[in-house]
C-alpha cells in the first residue's frame, strides 16, 4: 500500500465517484423526484469534494463544492430536481473529470462558464453559494440530531500516504457539533519517536442531523486500513462527558501543525476506557471494502503466462505418463491434470468481467448524442451481467462507440421523419450482450431506416471497389462498408450506410478472432452482432494432422467431423463440395493450401467448421483429438500470414499453428465463387 | 544506397565505442558478426514448424522457452543457397527491436565461432561495387586476418519484404 502513489491512488478512486455521480445523474433524468438518487449524487460529490481537498486538489474541491451545495438545496427540498440542473451538473462533472487529471492546468472560463449555468438551474438564489459548513450546520440546529460517538485511529505511516487526519476532522466538523478528543496514549517517549508518523487517535462526539453514512462517507477513502467505530448514543452521554477529558477542537486548530504532540503532553490524556476498537462500518460499503481486491492488469496476465506455461508442461508430463507403466506417475500425473485445469479455470474467471462496465459508459454518450442530433434516443441494454475477458472488454470499447454512434447519427431518423413512418417518436437502440458457447455475442439494434443498399452501391462503384453494375449478393454488398476506404470524409454525411471507421472496427473484432454480422432491413433498421470469443488466451483446440504438420483448429467453430470417402474424393476432383444433410458444403484441401507436398492419406477426414452463417469443410489427413491449447502470439514477421491466428505449443514440446477460421471460410468462399464463374 | 548514406549508418554503428563485442558464426563459407548484447543464447537445432504461406526467409517458427518465435534464414536474405544443417549447425536467438517492440528472433548458422573484440578502426563501409549482396543489408565490413567478417544490418533486413529472394532460391 505504501509504495502506491497517493495521487494516483485518489484519481482511480475519484474516477469510481465521478462514474457513480454520472450514473446517480443519468438515472436522475428519467425520475427528477426520486430523493435517493438526489441523496447519491449529492453525496458523491460531497465525497469528491472532501477527499479532493485531502489530496491537495484545490480546485477540484471548490468546483465540487458549488455542484455539492446546488444538490444539498434539492435535498433539503428548498429547489426542485429539472433536467436542466442534471445537464448543468453533468457537464459540470466533465470539468471535475479535468481537474483529477490535470489539476494544475489552465482551465480558464470553463468553471466560471459551467457555474454560470448550474446557477441559473437552480435560480438565482443561489447566486451567492455558501460556505462549506453552513448549510449543514443551519440545518443541524432545526432538526431531529443523532449524538454519535466515533473512534478512530489510521496506521501509523498514514502522513506519508498524504492523508491528513485534519482533514477528516474538519469533514467531521462539518456534519455538525463535534467535540474531539485525541487519544495521545501510544506516543512514545521521545527518543523513540520518528516525526512523520501518527500515533494520534480520535474520540469524536457528533451531533448531527446526518445519518450514519454521512459520518462513512468522510472515512471513505481511509477506510481500508484504518479503525473506525461509530456508536450512536443518546444525547445524555455526550453531555455528560467529563471536560477534563474532552478537548473541543476550535475552528482555528484547523490549521495548526499537525500531530504528532509532544511527549510531555502524554500523561494529561488518558484513554477513557479500554475498549477494543474495531471497525464496524455499515455491511454494505464494508463488505465491499473487504472482498474486493485491486489488482493491476498485467499482473493478472503474468499469472495467465505462468498458468499457460503450466498447463503446457502439464499435458506434456501427462504425454510421458501415459506411456510409462509406473502406477504412482501416471496418477500424480493424473492429479496435476486435474489441479492445472482447475487452475486455468480459475485463472479465466478472475479475468471476467460483466459488460456492464461496457455497457454503463453508452448512456452518457447516448445521452449527448440526443442533445446533439436532436433526435429522441431510447437506449436499452440487455444481457449486462454476460461475462467477457477483461482484455476483450476493453478492446471492444472503441468499436462499440463507433458502432453506437453510426446507428443514432445514420440509422435513426429524425423525430418527424419517425412519426411520418408511422413509427415511435423515440428511436431504440438496443444493445445487448449473451453468450453461446465459447463465445459472446454482442449487437447493436436500431429501428430506424436500415441501410440503404443504393447509396452503398453507388458508392463502392465511384470508389472502386466494385465495378459498375457487378452483381453482389445482399450479405456481400452490406460487407462492402468494411472495406477500408469505403468511408471517406466527404461520404460520411450524405451517405445513409454506416461507413464510419467500419474497417477499423472489423479489424480489432478481427485482432480479438472474432467475427461481425449485420442484418438490415430497409425501414425497419439494422442490428450489427460481435462474435467474440470468451478469452483470449487459451482455448480448447482439435488437433490435426496434415501432411507432417500439425495445427490446432478452434474446438468452437468445429461443427462435426465426417470421413472423406475415396469416392467423393475422387468426384470432387471437378468441384469441391460435400453434400451433408442435403445441403452442399465446399470444402477446401488443406494439404494443397499449405503446399505440404506430401500424398494424401487413404483415409482422410472432413472438418466441418461454421462462423455462425457460414460452413466450410477444411480437408485434413488425421483428426488427433482434443487439445486445450494455451494461445501464443505470433510475432510481426508473420503479419502477412492471415491463415493463422497464433501458434501453441504442443505436449512434446513442438509449435503447432492455430488456424483462423474465419480466414479460412472467407478463402473457402472465394475459391468456391471461383468455381461457379467458371462453371 | 548512396555513398553518403552508407557511411553514415557505418558511422552511426560504431559511434558509441571504439570496440565492439561480437559473436561470429558461419553461414555458406562466409563469416558474420553480431553484436553480442542482442544474443540472447545459442541453442542446438529444435524441431521446426513450417508457417505456410510466409515468406521463405522466415519460413518456420521455433518453440524457445515456451515462446514461440520466428527463425530466419539470412542465407535467403543475401541471396545465398540454403543449405542441409550440419552436425555444426545451430540456431543464435537475438532481440531485435521491429517497429518498436522488441521482438526475439532465432537466426539459422552453419557453426557458431566465437565471442571476440573488433576495433571500430579496423571496420570499412561496403564497397559501391564488386558486392554480391545488396549494399544496404550490410553495416560493415571488418578485415581480420586474410578474410573479411560481415555485420548485417538486422533493422534493414528483417524490415524489408524478401518475397523476390524467396522467389529466386
Amino acid at each position: 500500500m505504501s509504495t502506491l502513489d497517493p495521487v494516483a491512488v485518489f484519481r482511480t478512486e475519484a474516477a469510481e465517484c465521478l462514474e457513480a455521480i454520472e450514473t446517480g445523474l443519468l438515472d436522475l433524468t428519467h425520475q427528477l423526484d426520486n430523493r435517493d438518487l438526489v441523496d447519491a449524487v449529492f453525496r458523491g460529490l460531497h465525497t469528491l469534494k472532501g477527499s479532493g481537498a485531502m489530496f491537495g486538489f484545490e480546485a477540484l474541491a471548490a468546483f465540487t463544492h458549488h455542484c455539492e451545495t446546488a444538490f444539498d438545496r434539492v435535498r433539503k427540498g428548498e429547489v426542485a430536481a429539472t433536467s436542466e440542473l442534471v445537464a448543468a451538473v453533468l457537464a459540470a462533472q466533465d470539468h471535475m473529470r479535468a481537474l483529477v487529471d490535470q489539476p494544475d492546468a489552465d482551465h480558464g472560463d470553463t468553471g466560471h462558464k459551467l457555474l454560470a449555468q448550474l446557477q441559473a438551474a437552480v435560480g438565482a438564489k443561489a447566486a451567492a453559494p455558501a460556505t462549506v459548513a453552513a448549510p449543514v450546520r443551519e440545518a443541524s440546529t432545526k432538526k431531529t440530531r443523532n449524538s454519535w460517538r466515533i473512534r478512530f485511529s489510521l496506521p501509523a505511516n498514514s502522513m506519508a500516504n498524504g492523508t491528513n487526519p485534519l482533514g477528516l476532522l474538519d469533514e467531521l466538523r462539518d456534519l455538525g457539533e463535534c467535540t474531539v478528543r485525541a487519544d495521545t496514549s501510544a506516543i512514545p517517549p521521545l527518543d523513540g519517536l520518528t516525526p512523520t508518523e501518527l500515533y494520534i487517535s480520535w474520540d469524536v462526539t457528533l451531533m448531527s442531523e446526518q445519518d450514519r453514512s454521512a459520518i462513512d462517507d468522510v472515512f471513505i477513502f481511509v477506510l481500508d486500513d484504518m479503525e473506525l467505530s461509530v456508536e450512536e448514543i443518546d444525547g445524555t452521554v455526550a453531555a455528560t462527558a467529563a471536560p477534563a477529558e474532552t478537548m473541543p477542537v476550535p475552528a482555528a486548530a484547523a490549521s495548526a501543525p499537525p500531530p504528532p504532540v509532544p511527549a510531555a503532553a502524554v500523561p494529561e490524556f488518558r484513554p477513557v476506557e479500554a475498549v477494543p476498537v474495531k471497525r464496524e462500518a455499515p455491511a454494505a460499503s464494508q463488505a465491499k471494502a473487504a472482498e474486493n481486491v485491486r489488482v493491476p492488469a498485467e499482473r493478472l496476465d503474468e499469472l495467465m503466462d505462468r498458468v499457460g506455461e503450466l498447463v503446457i508442461a502439464q499435458s506434456r508430463l501427462s504425454q510421458l505418463a501415459s506411456a510409462s507403466t509406473d502406477i504412482a506417475l501416471r496418477s500424480v500425473s493424473e492429479e496435476i491434470e486435474r489441479l492445472s485445469g482447475e487452475l486455468r479455470d480459475t485463472m479465466m474467471v478472475l479475468r471476467m468481467v460483466p459488460v456492464a462496465t461496457l455497457f454503463s459508459r453508452f448512456r452518457r454518450l447516448v445521452h449527448d448524442l440526443a442533445r446533439e442530433t436532436g433526435k429522441v434516443i431510447e437506449l436499452v441494454t440487455e444481457g449486462e451481467s454476460t461475462e467477457v475477458d477483461k482484455t476483450v472488454i476493453e478492446r471492444l470499447a472503441d468499436p462499440l462507440v463507433h458502432l453506437v454512434r453510426n446507428s443514432i447519427d445514420h440509422g435513426l431518423e429524425v423525430p418527424a421523419d419517425r412519426l411520418a413512418a408511422g413509427k415511435a417518436k423515440a428511436g431504440t437502440v438496443t444493445l445487448s450482450a449473451r453468450q453461446a458457447g465459447g463465445e459472446v455475442i454482442i449487437s447493436i439494434k436500431d429501428d430506424g431506416r436500415g441501410i440503404n443498399r443504393e447509396r452503398v452501391r453507388a458508392k463502392a462503384e465511384s470508389s472502386g471497389l466494385i465495378h459498375p453494375g457487378q452483381p453482389l449478393s445482399d450479405p456481400e454488398l452490406l460487407q462492402l462498408i468494411f472495406a477500408p476506404g469505403f468511408s471517406t470524409a466527404a461520404a460520411i454525411t450524405n451517405l445513409s450506410g454506416r461507413g464510419v471507421g467500419m474497417d477499423v472496427v472489423k479489424k480489432t473484432v478481427e485482432e480479438l478472432r472474432g467475427a461481425i454480422d449485420i442484418v438490415s432491413v430497409p425501414g425497419q433498421g439494422s442490428e450489427v452482432s460481435l462474435r467474440i470469443p470468451l478469452t483470449l488466451a487459451i482455448i480448447d483446440g482439435l488437433l490435426v494432422r496434415v501432411g507432417t504438420g500439425r495445427y490446432v483448429i478452434p474446438l468452437s467453430a468445429v461443427e462435426e467431423c465426417l470421413e472423406l470417402s475415396l469416392e467423393e474424393d475422387l468426384r470432387s476432383r471437378g468441384r469441391s463440395f460435400i453434400s451433408l444433410r442435403d445441403s452442399l458444403v465446399p470444402f477446401l484441401r488443406l494439404r494443397d493450401l499449405f503446399r505440404t507436398g506430401t500424398k494424401p492419406d487413404v483415409h482422410q477426414k472432413v472438418v466441418v467448421i461454421s462462423t455462425g452463417t457460414e460452413r466450410v469443410g477444411l480437408v485434413v489427413d488425421q483428426i488427433i483429438g482434443d487439445h486445450q491449447t494455451v494461445i501464443k502470439s505470433m510475432s510481426k514477421l508473420h503479419n502477412d500470414v492471415a491463415t493463422f491466428s497464433g501458434a501453441t505449443i504442443l505436449g512434446d514440446g513442438s509449435v503447432a499453428l492455430i488456424l483462423d477460421v474465419g480466414h479460412l471460410v472467407a478463402a473457402g468462399q472465394q475459391q468456391e465463387a471461383q468455381l461457379r464463374v467458371a462453371g | 544506397m548512396s555513398a553518403a548514406a552508407t557511411a553514415e549508418r557505418f558511422d552511426n554503428h560504431w559511434s558509441y565505442a571504439e570496440e565492439v563485442e561480437v559473436l561470429t558464426f558461419d553461414l555458406n563459407g562466409e563469416t558474420f558478426a553480431l553484436e553480442a548484447v542482442i544474443v540472447q543464447e545459442i541453442l542446438d537445432l529444435l524441431p521446426e514448424t513450417a508457417v505456410p504461406g510466409s515468406q521463405p526467409f522466415v519460413a518456420s517458427v521455433i518453440n524457445f522457452r515456451g515462446k514461440v518465435i520466428p527463425l530466419a534464414d539470412l542465407r535467403l536474405a543475401f541471396g545465398m543457397e540454403a543449405t542441409e544443417a550440419t552436425i555444426d549447425s545451430r540456431f543464435i536467438v537475438i532481440e531485435i527491436d521491429l517497429q518498436g517492440e522488441p521482438t526475439l528472433v532465432g537466426l539459422r548458422t552453419d557453426k557458431v565461432n566465437e565471442v571476440t573484440t573488433l576495433a571500430k578502426t579496423a571496420g570499412e563501409a561496403p564497397p559501391s561495387v564488386g558486392m554480391r549482396w545488396r549494399a544496404d543489408y550490410i553495416n560493415c565490413l571488418v578485415k581480420r586476418g586474410g578474410e573479411f567478417i560481415i555485420l548485417p544490418n538486422l533493422q534493414a533486413i528483417f524490415s524489408s519484404r524478401h518475397d523476390a529472394v524467396g522467389a529466386v532460391s
